[in-house]
């Protein structure tokens, strides 16, 4: 039936019914959609969306990765907004985010949001990767949906690792430059990538800025690209089904995405909101005070979900170092890269795959056994508790203060002091009202270009000459010859010569 | 069992869906087939929006529980989005500038005489994060009913810093010759108007200043921010 004769139909009713009202709304609404769907397929596009099968109906065990979309949402907003006013330099960038902390409406809160936001995204990200890895969901048909997750894990880390520097506080700097140097360990190529990741062999603002276009420009564009390439795999190879589902041909009875699965994943991210949200605003993230390279007592501690690695560096010191930062790392990375290729058993009942669980149950264990041995040792010993004690006290001090907005001069109030010649000189361009032109600093105006730098341009005695002879073109820009004795020319140019 | 409940609300739509599942069982054997049944599940109670002319698809549940969704996510977005908001906003809530007193000395400085003395005076901009000081100079001048006055020695032609000229008794533009008096009053040149005095009061004995920058090229004394 066409569109035309739809409301054609609906017009007769209207016109012999009075009742018709009803049904003419919903033919409006139909032709509106039918003609939306006709220049974007957008019902195409829904069915696509909502109608995917999943074997053995949906179940609240499916709701991790779809959480995770809804965090990295978040993530993307938040961060965006930061970005306002947010400076990657190493002069401003603490600044800048004290900035937002303290004064701008709603600063703490948006920041504590992606801060707490990095810290949810790891947990839904382990419990996602543990799920698949313990009810065997990578075997079957899904070995490159699985790989493809895992290097949306290491770009997850990456941007924990990234984010961590960009505030620019004692222990953002410590904890990277701790992190850099685990880099350096990595042998024959270490220091090269050290180097690399710092802007040079040490930590400065080369190193922020690098740190800053990782978080923001490369791997979010990598994350995306990887998103939707596991998005796509996984509609490709299908939903995993129960751990009593067949991994390469799923034979369960089907229930569709819609409405239940949507229901219970929109039901998570709600949960995961609410508590991202009450978290940042009644316990806001705190900020230390601004990093100084120079504290040779700070002691530095990553974030939470880093202390296991960080515990488990301690027990690989000196030559051994590499065993712990490469080999061991990188034979589990290499293993679960290959995990669905090693495995093709069709089992899944994580007890009857008792080899994988166990290791499964091992590191899992092992992870958390460092995490808490980290935090034990801390307390123990007590010359570190008490300098954490001190460190914690320094950023309660720091969080309490009022904010100090940067102070910025013109040149001259901010530059070194002026030689005795060159105050006269200073004084000397004031009576004569060179600031009216060039500025009381010589910093320029709309009227005048500055002379900040002026002696690259002349050596003294030409400076001499266009002050007491100005060329025509200065004349057309209404600069007139200055008329001082000799002693008064020395002391101005002394002043001009000064400015650099 | 539906009577009561209206068409296109959410309870609704769990009853239909409800319904049309028990229909054919709980789970579909195939989507397609699922189609199929809820085609007809929403045809048999007399449904008015399933007409379409490509293939037909059981739109009446999903669509309006899409626009639930959508009521729902434009709810909760504009509500998360309103510390967005106020985070982009922010900078629109604050004055640019800090106007503060300055400090110029005791008044008793400027009595003694007649010429009109210049200070140096610091002022502040809050610019964000940043707190930009430049300097400016004023001029302190007693009027004629012995009251001290300060002017701006920014020339209200275009902006170039006038300077006393004592011999001539006079201030002095240099950018396009402009004159004033001692007192400010513009005596010949382009300028359109006198030198812009500047508010002041006294504290304690000391006179102090609220330096402010005003619109240049015209009559009357406009504030710039």
């Amino acid at each position: 039936m066409s569109q035309n004769t739809i409301t054609e139909l609906v017009e007769t009713q209207v016109q012999t019914n009075g009742k018709s009202r009803k049904a003419m709304n919903g033919a409006k609404v139909n032709g509106f959609i039918g003609w939306l769907d006709k220049r974007t397929g957008i019902r195409a596009l829904s069915h696509e969306a909502l109608d995917e099968p999943i074997p053995g109906g949906a179940r609240w065990a499916y709701v991790f990765g779809s959480g995770l979309l809804y965090i990295l949402l978040s993530q993307i907003i938040t961060g965006v907004f930061l970005a306002m006013y947010y400076v990657a330099s190493a002069d401003h960038a603490h600044t800048t985010i004290e900035y937002i902390t303290k004064q701008v409406t709603a600063g703490a809160f948006l920041r504590s949001l992606h801060s707490y936001g990095s810290s949810a995204m790891v947990v839904t990200l382990l419990v996602h990767l543990g799920q698949t890895y313990f009810f065997g969901s990578y075997k079957g048909r899904r070995e490159i949906l699985w790989m493809s997750g895992l290097i949306l894990f290491a770009m997850v880390i990456g941007m924990a690792f990234t984010g961590y520097l960009l505030p620019w506080d004692q222990k953002a700097y410590f904890a990277t430059a701790v992190g850099t140097n685990i880099a350096g360990e990595v042998p024959f190529i270490g220091d090269w990538i050290k180097s690399l990741m710092r802007g040079g062999t040490e930590m400065g603002t080369l190193t922020l800025s690098r740190f800053f276009v990782a978080h923001v420009f490369l791997i979010p564009a990598c994350i995306f690209a990887f998103v939707g390439m596991h998005i796509y795999l996984f509609r490709k190879a299908g939903s995993a089904g129960p751990i009593s589902e067949d991994s390469f041909e799923p034979k369960q009875k089907t229930e569709q995405f819609f409405p239940r699965q949507v229901i219970m994943d929109l039901v998570f991210a709600t949960i995961i909101m609410a508590t991202l949200g009450l978290l940042s605003y009644f316990s806001p993230v705190d900020l230390g005070p601004k990093a100084n390279p120079s504290d040779t007592q700070f002691l530095p501690r990553p974030e939470w979900y880093y202390l296991p690695i960080f515990q488990w560096l301690k027990y690989w010191q000196g030559e051994t170092a590499v065993i712990g930062i490469v080999v061991i790392p990188g034979i589990i990375a290499a293993l679960l890269v290959v995990l669905p290729f090693m495995d093709r058993r069709r089992e899944r009942r994580p007890w009857k795959r008792p080899v994988a669980s166990f290791s499964f149950a091992i590191i899992f264990l092992g992870l958390v056994f460092l995490g808490w041995q980290s935090g034990d040792q801390d307390k123990s010993d007590p010359a570190v508790a008490k300098q954490l004690a001190k460190q914690a006290g320094e950023t309660e001090k720091f969080m309490s203060a009022a904010f100090q907005p940067e102070v910025m001069g013109s040149p001259a109030l901010t530059a070194a002091p002026l030689s005795p010649e060159a105050t006269k000189g200073k004084k000397i361009f004031a009576d004569n009202s060179c600031d009216g032109c060039h500025g009381e600093s010589a910093q320029g105006t709309e009227n005048g270009p500055k002379l900040i730098g002026v002696s690259l341009k002349f050596d003294h005695n030409e400076l001499i000459k266009v002050l007491r002879n100005p060329t025509q073109k200065m004349r057309d820009g209404n600069m007139d010859p200055v008329e001082v004795s000799d002693e008064e020319m020395t002391y101005l140019t002394a002043f001009l010569e000064s400015l650099k | 069992m539906r009577g009561d409940v209206p068409r296109g609300s959410p309870e609704r739509i769990i009853i239909q869906y409800s319904e049309s599942m028990m229909q054919k069982g709980t789970v579909a054997q195939h989507h397609k087939d699922d189609r199929e049944d809820q085609k007809t599940s929403g045809s048999s109670v007399g449904h008015t929006t399933h007409v379409d002319d490509n293939e037909s698809r059981p739109v009446t549940g999903r669509r309006a529980f899409l626009a639930w969704l959508g009521l729902g996510t434009v709810g909760v977005g504009g509500f998360l989005s309103v510390p967005l908001v106020r985070f982009a906003l922010d900078p629109l809530t604050r004055a640019a500038t800090e106007t503060s007193w300055t400090d110029l000395g005791p008044t008793s400085d400027f009595m003694e005489t007649g010429i009109p003395q210049k200070r140096t005076i610091n002022i502040t901009n809050i610019d964000g994060w940043r707190k930009v000081v430049s300097e400016k100079a004023v001029y302190v001048v007693k009027k004629a009913d012995n009251s001290l006055a300060v002017l701006s020695s920014s020339c209200p032609h275009l902006g170039c810093s006038v300077k006393w000229n004592d011999d001539g008794k006079q201030f002095k533009c240099p950018c396009h010759n402009g004159a004033f008096a001692a007192d400010g009053k513009l005596l010949s040149g382009p300028p359109p108007r006198n030198l812009d005095e500047l508010e002041t009061r006294v504290t304690d004995g000391r006179l102090q200043v609220k330096y402010q920058s005003f619109r240049p090229l015209v009559k009357s004394k406009e504030v710039l921010a």
